[in-house]
């Protein structure tokens, strides 16, 4: 690295600031109340004492508290990888389901399922990772190609490729027999998630805390190729380190229990409305919010038909959708 | 239609007549509403389903089953259900359009906020048929896909008199829509009311989108593939030819593609994932030339 960029970092006052104390707690409220709705009977009552202890108990550990976790890390990681890819691609609409990133790790995950069924979730979840890489980079090339890179058209381009890739993919599973198992990756659904079966989300926290590490490179980064190398940037090992990140991240993600559309955008976007673009400021409020709107998405689809559960993909779909047609075509927002 | 057919030919015949009428009503249909919406729109990118329109039509279903409940819905003639539904979606669109084409707003923001808005009524439906029965959702999903291999044939007379309507209307206004392709100002120049035209266009669109909808499902690209196939075939823009070529076309490549897909390569539910695939592909093409007519 060359001469390191001056330090803007925050005092440790600075950070802790009161709201965000305040937003912790209420994360730590939804937690709260994420662990305590469900359909088995797992009442305080029950978890203190008598008869039903154990199986409370089991209930809890090994169902509720993976799954908020799950939920927590899935979120936190989804708004920073978000965030990381608007730095890099310089555009305020990419994300993970508008690049083509998801749709490349789920045909990574079919062709491992595929090829190697033996194989266990890591080794799948590297064969994604390393797909979802080459779909980013597929996806970087075609950007370049375009001669006039206004603002709409970079994830109007990354929804087509992720749409010829999903067709792909289709195809292949169609041809295997695999739809079901497609079906089951590609909309975001935690009601599976046990003990034992979301650990890979700890690696998300890993990531999301090297990319808050390097924040102040991205910001940077963001600035444009040109810029960021008169300041004394390596704008490619950041781009690349960029693009592992994310794309081990959206591959965990979608190991574990498939990818929500939109919601890193909508964070990430709704983040920078408020406090603009220093990631280092940003980030932990991008992560907080990813993770807030994804619990409560799941808590809506677990109380909408009670005792039936709507997948949290479903959920959070429509509200980004709706979200990112406002954003697109409001009144704040006069994009050519 | 008679390739590999085995049994009475009574039985093959109806079975697969049915489904061969159907095929050309469809073919017809999204050929027809394609070109007009992309006459309207003065460019080759935007197509009712890129639009929306398609993903639209399915959750303005799924919403009329939701608010009538399975059995209220199940009760009504399926005739006068889609009727109604082309109505609710006509309303629709008309409003639709009228606020996003409002020609202040660039182009590439206007396909993407389709795009988006179809993300958005495909997730509205799935939430929808989810709380209605969630424990028969993967029976009623099949909704949301394209099913070429089987079609509604209650709908066929219905759907082929009012495709044989439109696509009369549509040839009839073959001129002035010559005249609409030059842009708003030129026709205006030239005597046309384009408001009253623009009305009258899109409840075409809408009713022609509701049939072919009602009878396959949503298809997301083949109107594109199809009217872009038709301008390179016939190379004039005159409407008198575009629309018979654009509807041959679509119509050679449904049965065509079906028969090669289900004989041939024995996959019978794939022609919709190919043409998913083919289309996207030109789109990306069309978008990377730029093409702007």
């Amino acid at each position: 690295m060359a001469t390191p960029t001056p330090s803007v970092a925050p005092t440790c006052r600075e950070r802790l600031t009161p709201a965000f104390a305040l937003a912790c707690l209420g994360l730590l409220a939804l937690g709260v109340a994420s662990v305590l709705i469900g359909v088995g009977d797992m009442s305080i009552a029950a978890l203190a004492g008598g008869e039903a202890q154990g199986h409370a108990q089991l209930l809890l550990l090994a169902s509720r508290v993976p799954r908020t976790l799950a939920l927590l890390f899935a979120g936190l990681s989804m708004g920073v990888c978000a965030a990381l890819m608007q730095m890099l691609f310089r555009n305020r609409f990419v994300e993970p389901t508008t690049a083509g990133t998801a749709e490349a790790a789920s045909l990574g995950l079919l062709t491992a399922t595929l090829l190697a069924p033996g194989l266990p979730v890591i080794g799948k979840m590297a064969v994604a990772a390393v797909f979802a890489l080459a779909g980013t980079v597929l996806f970087l090339k075609i950007i370049d190609r375009i001669a006039l890179r206004g603002a709409v058209i970079v994830p109007l381009v990354g929804l087509m490729l992720g749409g010829i890739i999903n067709a792909l993919t289709t195809f292949l599973a169609y041809r295997a027999d695999l739809l079901q198992s497609l079906a089951a990756w590609t909309t975001g659904d935690f009601s599976g998630v046990l003990r034992g079966r979301y650990e890979l989300l700890w690696l998300n926290v890993a990531l999301a805390a090297l990319a808050y590490g390097a924040a102040d490179r991205f910001t940077v980064a963001g600035l444009g190729d040109a810029f960021a190398r008169n300041l004394g940037l390596d704008y490619r090992r950041i781009m690349a380190l960029g693009l592992a990140i994310v794309a081990l991240a959206t591959a965990t993600c979608i190991a574990t229990a498939g990818t929500v559309p939109f919601l890193g955008l909508l964070v990430a976007n709704v983040v920078a409305l408020v406090m603009g673009d220093n990631l280092r400021r940003t980030l932990p409020w991008i992560a907080l919010s990813g993770a807030a709107f994804l619990l409560a998405c799941d808590i809506i689809g677990r109380l909408i038909r009670f005792p039936y559960e709507i997948p949290v993909g479903t959920v959070a779909g429509v509200v980004g959708s709706a979200v990112f047609l406002y954003l697109l075509l409001g009144r704040r927002y006069r994009l050519g | 239609m008679t390739v590999g057919a085995r049994g009475g030919w009574g039985f093959v015949l109806s079975l697969r007549g049915g489904k061969l009428a159907g095929l050309v009503l469809v073919g017809t249909a999204v050929a027809v509403s394609t070109v007009l919406f992309q006459t309207l729109t003065e460019n080759r990118i935007l197509t009712p389903a890129v639009m929306g329109f398609d993903a639209l039509y399915v959750a303005i279903q799924t919403a009329v089953v939701f608010a009538l409940g399975a059995q209220g819905a199940a009760a009504i003639d399926p005739r006068l259900r889609f009727a109604g539904e082309a109505v609710l979606l006509a309303a629709a669109a008309l409003g639709l359009f009228r606020w996003l084409f409002d020609g202040r707003r660039g182009f590439h923001l206007v396909v993407l906020a389709g795009l988006v808005f179809g993300i958005l009524c495909r997730g509205l439906a799935n939430l929808l048929q989810r709380i209605l029965d969630p424990n028969e959702f993967s029976v009623l999903q099949s909704l949301l896909f394209t099913r070429f291999n089987v079609v509604d044939t209650a709908l066929l007379p219905v759907a082929a008199v009012a495709i044989l309507a439109a696509g009369a209307l549509a040839l009839r206004l073959a001129p002035t829509l010559d005249a609409l392709a030059l842009g708003r100002d030129t026709a205006i120049n030239l005597g046309i009311d384009h408001r009253r035209m623009v009305t009258i266009l899109i409840l075409l669109v809408a009713v022609l989108v509701s049939v072919s909808t009602a009878l396959v499902g949503p298809v997301l690209f083949f109107g594109l593939l199809v009217s872009n196939l038709a301008y390179l075939a016939i190379g004039t823009e005159r409407h008198l030819h575009t629309l018979p070529a654009a509807t041959l076309i679509a119509i050679a490549c449904l049965a065509g593609g079906q028969t090669v897909l289900e004989r041939l390569l024995g996959y019978d539910a794939a022609l919709s994932v190919v043409i998913e695939f083919a289309g996207g592909i030109v789109f990306i093409l069309l978008l990377l030339r730029g093409t702007r007519t």
